[in-house]
């Protein structure tokens, strides 16, 4: 037994430090990667927040939310008022763009809460709607068509200054590079974050509630307390996304920023591909879709057609994505946490 | 006297709503399944109507009575190989897999038909209106009003005077005991989902005849279906009506008072009644 | 050979065994009265029997042919009708609609039919228009019963009928077990009301913990004997 023990302790200690590794590579990235590869960098690793936070909601909480993109919106234009209107840096605006989320999450799931299961996801769609068509009508922020960073606000960016002689990068260049480390704090301080979430006394009540509310009620988990937290942090960790999303975009409109297709479409098939309700399947799904979207970008809608096409068939045949696949195959484990099970479909047999 | 006529005016689009919404609420009342696909069938609807009339060269009208068998075998055939095998007491699945229905479908379309815009043909009868005291009414709303109620009417004589609305019923209260007598849920349920595309199909004329559309519009009448029924009350079907027409009112009047305020005033309505009545106006009992 | 067959038939609900290898046989015009303490398995058995659980094609068979995995549908309209435990009546139906449910998309021919379904329970066809739900809970029993009927079953599996009503509507309810099989139909009756199953069946299985521990008509059993498979020898 203690043999065993010992064994694991050293296989856990070869991921952390291969983890510690490629973290260390990571940030090291930008002082040997192209100005692409940074940027394809930082699109992966901003969808990676977003499809954790959803799965934090849907995998763990049960909260199947469509309407993730009214925090992405909201938070994105927080920080262009932020910047805009009161002269903020962009930089700590992120944090504006969190607080942003944060305060219409309290309202959203105030409406939401009130409806179970399939239209709790509908319910947040329409909000998110809602917040999209609201923000169309604020003309300081350029109404329905949008607007743009000022450029001497995206130009004398905290660090900007830093990283171009550090570098030794044209400043658009070193934006890119900000945003991208952003990002990566940002990834590591949500998988960290969300990793320690479960692993609480809370998150093991997650579960619970996750599976049935009623028997979490009965063993005196405060299900609805459980959700409102995971809700709450969900929205402020979207919102912190969005706004660094266009940060480094540095141009809005509310069609793209509350657009359902980039911030919960892409980030569902996400994290359904990789595998719900654990922490390792949004990241291979979010490698699996950069990789598609590389193949078959050029083809326009058959893009769209082939992941709806592929979460389908997924969700029916391995419902535990790549990652439950891979993980029954090996027993393999990067976040020893419970999970889930899910499946079970419809015959008159009950086994 | 303008108010009047917004109003009524809004009544009327209601009666569209409600047709989106109609094949929902069966489908929902039957099988607790939310389709996120539905909004996307009915502008799939609209492209059949439009295919068979540009190649066959009918009207509309007749177009639409080919069109809804073929949408109720699509409609059968989705449910039973597809969406059966994900109901259950996890409500992901479903969810998961209507969803990336509904964004295949968009794109399915988008690949066949381009993102222009279409419309039905119009004809005199398409465009004529009638006088009632101080107010017109155009033809085309009141055929689908009258078309909305008419569906409803159907359908609660499907439910209540039928041996199929019998066994609707019965699969709804407790599918393994109606398989005892002898049922087939995932029959029921195929069945059901066809018939919901049969009135998806109708929506779909309306819809088609009375403005444009293309691939990218299912989503918006996915919601404004959605509202309706949770408004009128889960599984309620005149209760989706009334749903339909509190919608299309809100809208109308947002319109009159400022046109960009339009989808948001139906979109305020709805969160307007979810306060005051989180189980919609006409919650069926035992849910 | 039995009308009604079971050959070493097991059940799980998830990892949890519920029944292991159990043997039983119904002959045709018997009437077999299973009996045991709760969670002995005896619904288990019957849901096995009328494919609710589905096991290997052998595990079950009627009329000489295997049904272990036939749907539960298809075992009702081969003649195999089951009146569940609890009622579980259908709240939206009224009871003369809970009765034609019975017939779903076949005609049968036989006995059973609306009229002699309420000449069987009287008082079912002064409340036909009421909502299943809205009867009393002897009466609710009498519409379970009359609608496994309405489909002119060969076999009628009923498990326990008599849960939670008083003595003189059991009585009652008894009453129309003569005449059932008078029209043609063997019947399992599943009790925990052990004097009532004598009173009725031909031959008692007796069940424990999954398995059948005794068999044997009425009059062969002790009561030593029926208390020790009914409770173990422990007690
Ligand atoms: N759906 C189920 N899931 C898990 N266990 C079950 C289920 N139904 C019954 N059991 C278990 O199987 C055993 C037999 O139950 P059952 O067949 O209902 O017994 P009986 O009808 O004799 O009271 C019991 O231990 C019971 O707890
Ligand atoms: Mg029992």
């Amino acid at each position: 037994m203690a043999y065993t023990v010992t064994t694991q302790t050293r296989a856990s200690r070869i991921t952390t430090a291969l983890g510690a590794v490629l973290i260390v590579v990571l940030f090291a990235l930008p002082f040997f990667a192209g100005r692409g590869t940074i940027q394809d960098m930082f699109f992966i690793l901003t969808m990676l927040v977003l499809a954790q936070f959803w799965n934090l909601l849907a995998g763990y909480g049960g909260l199947v939310s469509i309407g993730q993109q009214a925090f992405v919106g909201m938070g994105a234009y927080a920080l262009f008022g932020g910047v805009i209107l009161w002269g903020l840096d962009p930089v700590p605006a992120i944090l504006l763009a969190g607080a942003a989320a944060l305060v219409i999450a309290v309202p959203t799931a105030f409406f939401a809460f009130r409806l179970n299961g399939a239209y709790f996801a509908i319910g947040t769609w329409v909000i998110a709607e809602v917040f999209r068509l609201l923000v169309a009508q604020w003309k300081t922020l350029g109404g329905g068509t949008g607007t743009s960073l000022p450029r001497d606000a995206t130009r004398d960016m905290w660090f900007v200054e830093l990283i171009k002689e550090a570098l030794d990068v044209r400043s658009a260049a070193a934006r890119d590079i900000l945003a991208y480390w952003l990002a990566l704090v940002l990834a590591l301080v949500t998988i960290g974050g969300i990793y320690w979430l479960l692993r609480t006394r809370r998150g093991l009540a997650l579960a619970a509630v996750r599976d049935n509310t009623e028997a979490a009620k009965s063993v005196g988990v405060d299900a609805g307390r459980m959700k409102w937290i995971v809700f709450l942090t969900s929205a402020f960790g979207t919102g912190l996304a969005g706004g660094l999303i266009y940060m480094q975009k540095a141009r809005i409109s509310p069609d793209a920023a509350f657009s359902v297709t980039d911030w919960t479409a892409y980030v569902i098939f996400i994290v359904v591909i990789g595998g719900i309700g654990t922490i390792e399947g949004p990241i291979i799904g979010v490698l699996v879709f950069f990789l598609l979207q590389s193949l078959l970008a050029d083809f326009g809608s058959w893009y769209l057609l082939t992941l709806g096409v592929l979460a389908i068939a997924i969700m029916l045949v391995a419902p535990r994505g790549l990652w439950g696949l891979l993980s029954e195959r090996t027993g393999l484990h990067l976040f020893p946490i419970r999970r889930r099970l899910i499946g079970g479909r419809l015959t008159s047999s009950e086994e | 006297m303008i108010w009047i006529d917004t109003v009524i005016q809004g009544v009327l689009l209601g009666g569209l709503y409600a047709l989106f919404a109609s094949g929902l609420s069966l489908v929902f009342g039957i099988m607790r399944l939310v389709n996120l696909a539905h909004g996307d069938l009915i502008v799939m609807g609209a492209y059949l109507i439009l295919v068979l009339v540009t190649l066959l060269g009918l009207s509309p009208f007749v177009a639409v009575l080919i069109a809804m068998p073929m949408m109720f075998a699509v409609g059968w055939l989705l449910q039973k190989f597809l969406l059966n095998r994900t109901l259950g007491d996890d409500i992901l699945p479903p969810l998961l897999v209507t969803f990336g229905l509904s964004i295949a479908l968009q794109n399915a379309l988008l690949e066949g038909f381009s993102a222009d815009s279409q419309r039905l043909p119009t004809n005199a009868l398409t465009t004529a209106s009638v006088d009632v005291g101080p107010i017109t009414l155009g033809v085309m709303p009141l055929l689908t009003f009258g078309s909305a109620v008419l569906v409803i009417v159907a359908l609660n004589q499907l439910f209540y005077r039928t041996e199929l609305g019998r066994a609707f019923r019965a699969t709804s209260d407790d599918a393994t005991t109606a398989s005892l007598m002898g049922i087939k849920p995932g029959n029921i349920f195929a069945t059901a989902t066809g018939i919901a595309l049969v009135i998806v199909t109708i929506a779909a004329l309306y819809l088609g005849l009375r403005a444009n559309f293309d691939p990218n519009i299912g989503p918006a009448r996915l919601i404004y279906a959605f509202e309706a029924v949770i408004i009128g009350g889960l599984g309620s079907l005149w209760g989706t009506l009334l749903g339909g027409i509190i919608i299309g009112v809100a809208q109308t009047v947002g319109a009159a008072i400022n046109p960009e305020w339009q989808i948001l005033a139906g979109h305020v309505a709805f969160l307007a009644v979810l306060l005051i009545r989180p189980r919609g106006l006409f919650p069926r009992v035992n849910d | 050979m039995a009308l009604l067959q079971t050959t070493n038939l097991t059940a799980n609900y998830g990892d949890f065994q519920a029944l292991f290898g159990v043997d039983i046989a119904l002959n045709e015009a018997e009437t077999v009265a299973i009996i045991g303490a709760n969670g002995a398995g005896k619904t288990t058995l019957m849901r096995s029997i009328a494919g609710v659980l589905r096991n290997t094609p052998e595990a079950v068979s009627f009329d000489g042919r295997p049904i272990g995995t036939t749907p539960a549908d298809e075992i009702m309209a081969q003649g195999v009708a089951m009146v569940p435990e609890g009622r579980k009546l259908f709240p939206s139906l009224s009871v003369e609609e809970n009765l034609l449910i019975g017939t779903y998309g076949r005609k049968t021919s036989g006995h059973w039919n609306l009229t002699t379904i309420y000449e069987l329970f009287p008082i079912l066809g002064e409340r036909r228009n009421n909502p299943g739900t809205a009867l009393s809970g002897g009466q609710q029993q009498m519409v379970a019963i009359g609608r496994a009927l309405m489909s002119n079953p060969r076999v009628l599996l009923c498990d326990e009928i008599s849960l939670g009503l008083a003595p003189v509507v059991i009585k009652d309810i008894y009453k129309a077990v003569p005449k059932i099989k008078e029209a043609g139909a063997s019947l399992i009756v599943v009790e925990q009301d052990i004097a009532q199953a004598m009173a009725v069946a031909d031959r008692v299985y007796c069940m424990m913990e999954g398995r059948v521990t005794l068999s044997g008509t009425p009059d062969s059993l002790s009561r030593d004997d029926i208390h020790k498979a009914y409770f173990g020898a422990g007690h």
